[in-house]
């Protein structure tokens, strides 16, 4: 049994939606299970309804190859009706690379990933500024915190327009920022063109948050780092 | 009836990918091409036999789909047969 488990005893349940195409889908797993304790919940894209949970992870991955727009139609495939439905009524929804594109194409979260300005495919080490550590995502976090976390995307490079860009930097809801290594901004520090340096973004309840990088990917000293790990284990204390 | 739809960026939204084909043409040697914008074009084949009824239908699925109208403009032409 984990200290993190609900004082209730009933340990915390999250469900990590998979679709045809999902590759982060295992790690996320693997990640939840390390600082849960207990095993997630894995559900196929083709179910009407989700399982109750206290966490919604959408994956990162190809969900539907890509078809139209990354995940356009993972956004409308019959479980996202369900996690729109969920997210609505409170239950927190985590979006990473993919399942980021996937939560701004069915309306959870506002804008859209376009093509990185570069138009290469990017998987490299990034570094993050933590802009918001006021969330359950990221109250494992110190405000400002620079961490380092891999991107592996090709459609990673954030637009919003004028007004929902001042609305997310007047409500706070920015919750990372792509940085040099010492914080600073410029010199390549933005790896994809993103409006605003933006890396992740919340929901105007702060109960979504979707985000490009792969925290999960740098969730275990044996990957190479684990400066991620603190997103789920803040998720557990936060919910669990 | 047959409807073709246009999806393109919106003026204003930077197209990579239209720059890189603009640069691509110029060190062919094809001069005198100030801009390129990239987008896709997709024919659906419907039932509807009213054009009007048609063309709303797909503006529908533009809105719902087939475009992403934070970053795109559509534009839908409804033939016969």
């Amino acid at each position: 049994m984990s200290i993190l488990q609900k004082a209730s005893g009933t340990p915390m349940k999250t469900a990590v939606i998979v679709f045809p195409g999902s590759n982060c889908d295992r790690d996320v797993q693997v990640a939840l299970r390390e600082s849960m304790g207990s095993e997630p919940m894995m559900v196929w894209h083709g179910d009407a309804s989700l399982p109750d949970a206290d966490l919604i992870v959408v994956p990162g991955g190809f969900s539907y190859g890509d078809y139209l727009r990354s995940g356009a139609m993972a956004a409308q495939s019959p479980v996202m009706r369900d996690v729109v439905a969920k997210a609505k009524s409170g239950v927190p929804v985590l979006g990473i690379c993919n399942g980021f594109q996937v939560l701004t194409e069915c309306g959870l979260l506002p804008g859209v990933l376009m093509r990185n300005a570069n138009l290469k495919f990017l998987c490299i080490d990034v570094f993050l500024r933590t802009e918001a550590a006021n969330t359950a995502f990221t109250q494992g976090y110190d405000q400002g915190q620079i961490i380092r976390i891999p991107i592996a995307h090709h459609d990673g490079n954030y637009f919003a327009d004028d007004d929902t860009l001042k609305r997310l930097n007047d409500e706070d809801r920015i919750a990372f920022r792509y940085v040099n290594e010492d914080g600073s901004k410029g010199n390549g520090g933005n790896p994809n063109g993103s409006i605003d340096d933006i890396a992740g973004i919340l929901n105007n309840t702060r109960s979504v948050l979707g985000l490009m990088p792969h925290p999960e990917r740098m969730s275990d000293a044996a990957m190479g780092g684990d400066d991620g790990r603190a997103m789920f284990d803040g998720l557990v204390a936060a919910l669990g | 009836m047959k409807a073709t739809v246009h999806v393109t960026l919106k003026q204003g939204v930077l197209d990579p990918q239209g720059k890189a084909v603009q640069h691509a043409l110029e060190s062919l040697d094809f001069g005198g091409v100030d801009s390129v914008r990239q987008g896709k074009f997709i024919e659906l084949e419907l039932t509807e036999t009213d054009p009007k009824k048609a063309k709303a239908a797909v503006e529908e699925m533009c809105k719902k789909l087939l475009a992403n109208t934070v970053i795109e403009d559509y534009r839908v032409d409804i033939t016969e047969g």
